[in-house]
């Protein structure tokens, strides 16, 4: 069977994410260390609290380096809401914090020009082109649930995978290459979410060879 | 589009679902856990705990009903009720909340509200807080179950929550709550012109026609206890109705 891993970078519940994928019928792992990291197949880095006590909690795991040796070889890694935001080179966030570094482009609040409720709390819509792997199976418009009030801004169009409408298209998903993120919670979106997870830990890996 | 939100509220005491009429005459209407599942299944949007338990022995239990709700539910899920503490928070948060609800301690120490905003994100605190008329007009927030007034003004009460970091409200007005007679609309009103967050509105809901009016006058998300658990409104009815009235909301097949 697969290695499945949940990272926990300690700032929040965890729990949610791996009953999910328990009750989809695979036997996820949570951890902190980055030894597990690296024996992973899979990686899901769900991200809960502030941008800040995140990255913190990743740094103090010493869980960085591991990540980007991970994703080397190729293997896929799902972040989820502020796990997608780390994958960008910083976050606007209560001051400004370095992310992961992984895609270029930041992590900006949502303006209050858009005239609209912030946080940006509840159901929405997903809107993509199909053919996307991680999207298989779900109509474009289909509702997830979202609870944020920063947003990814990706400097790369082609990183966008699907977008949400509030107030303006926000980028509500990324893919580049083995690494994918969405803002919204599969884990709490009920039968939409449920399908979106078990496409990503159904999808081929594509090793890279090792030398 | 961002839909509207039903939200079915289960009060809790020591483990069990109750629900109080006029905050008071409380009785058993069963098993959370069995509760939370039929609304996942009925489509609910979001559930609501709120922990009634009046001893420290019934907060405990409440941990482990959300354990076992998160175990069984793929929708977001609000706790509140007897959380004094940062470490409360954790606590409820790792057991498989996604919001945590406050509401006398708030006022009690309105940091509190900075600093679980600042440890896990406004998104995650939602200030709950119940509010009678004043006869000379406004609203006066009350505490402790609503048994407590406090003589603090509603709408400057939720004005600084806000600005502390409570990133949603969810708003009762005691003076409809359990009355059937629909939700107190002025009150939504003013609230979603004075502040910018997500604003639940509570108390009053009787009929399909409430749930139109107060999401068309400055509510996001409208909750009800009572009318879902005792089987007098069906979720999926109450959907399909308010998508005929135009509102955005999310249908589950």
């Amino acid at each position: 069977m697969e290695n499945i891993l949940i990272v926990n970078a300690g700032t929040g519940n965890l729990k949610s994410v791996a009953n999910t994928i328990t009750k989809l019928g695979f036997d996820p792992r949570i951890s902190s260390s980055p030894k597990d990291v690296l024996k992973a197949d899979r990686i899901i880095l769900p991200g809960v609290g502030a941008f800040g006590e995140f990255m913190a909690g990743l740094e103090n795991n010493n869980l960085i380096p591991a990540l980007k040796t991970f994703l080397n070889s190729g293997k896929p890694l799902l972040g989820i809401c502020v796990g997608m935001q780390a994958l960008f080179e910083l976050s606007e966030e209560m001051g400004q914090y370095p992310g992961i570094n992984l895609l270029p482009g930041k992590v900006t609040r949502f303006p209050d020009s858009i005239q609209l409720k912030i946080p940006h709390t509840g159901w929405n819509q997903l809107f993509f082109d199909q053919n996307q792997s991680l999207f298989y199976g779900i109509a474009p418009g289909s509702y997830v649930y979202f609870n944020h009030t920063y947003y990814c801004l990706p400097d790369k169009a082609e990183n966008i995978t699907a977008t949400t409408q509030y107030g303006f298209d926000f980028c509500s998903a990324v893919q580049s290459n083995n690494i994918y993120g969405v803002q919204f919670h599969p884990e709490k979106s009920q039968k939409i979410g449920k399908q979106i997870l078990n496409n990503f830990l159904t999808m081929p890996i594509y090793q890279k060879e090792t030398k | 589009m961002l839909a509207k939100r039903i939200i079915p509220c289960l009060d809790i005491k020591d483990g069990r679902v109750v629900k109080g009429v006029n905050f008071v005459n409380l009785r058993d209407a069963g098993d959370p856990v069995e509760q939370a599942a039929l609304y996942d299944a009925a489509g609910a949007d979001e559930l609501v705990f709120l922990d009634i338990s009046a001893t420290a022995e019934g907060h405990e239990t409440v941990v482990n009903v959300v354990e076992q709700v998160a175990a069984q539910i793929h929708m977001p899920l609000t706790v509140g009720g007897g959380i004094r503490t940062i470490q409360d928070m954790r606590q409820l948060l790792l057991a498989g909340a996604d919001k945590i609800s406050i509401n006398s301690a708030a006022v009690a120490n309105p940091q509190l509200l900075k600093q679980g905003a600042a440890l896990f994100g406004s998104q995650c605190i939602v200030l709950a807080a119940d509010v009678r008329r004043k006869p000379t007009g406004g609203w006066e927030v009350y505490v402790k179950g609503g048994r407590q007034s406090t003589g603090i003004d509603g709408l400057e009460w939720i004005e600084e929550a806000v600005s502390l970091g409570a990133g949603e409200l969810l708003l009762t007005s005691m003076d409809q709550d359990g009355t059937l007679a629909g939700y107190d609309l002025e009150l939504y009103q003013k609230v979603s012109q004075l502040v910018n967050v997500p604003l639940i509105a509570s108390g009053g809901a009787g009929k399909m026609q409430d749930f139109t009016d107060v999401l068309t006058n400055g509510a996001d998300a409208a909750l009800a206890a009572s009318l879902f658990h005792d089987g007098v409104m069906e979720i999926a009815d109450l959907k399909n109705y308010l998508v005929t009235q135009n509102l955005p909301i999310r249908i589950v097949p």
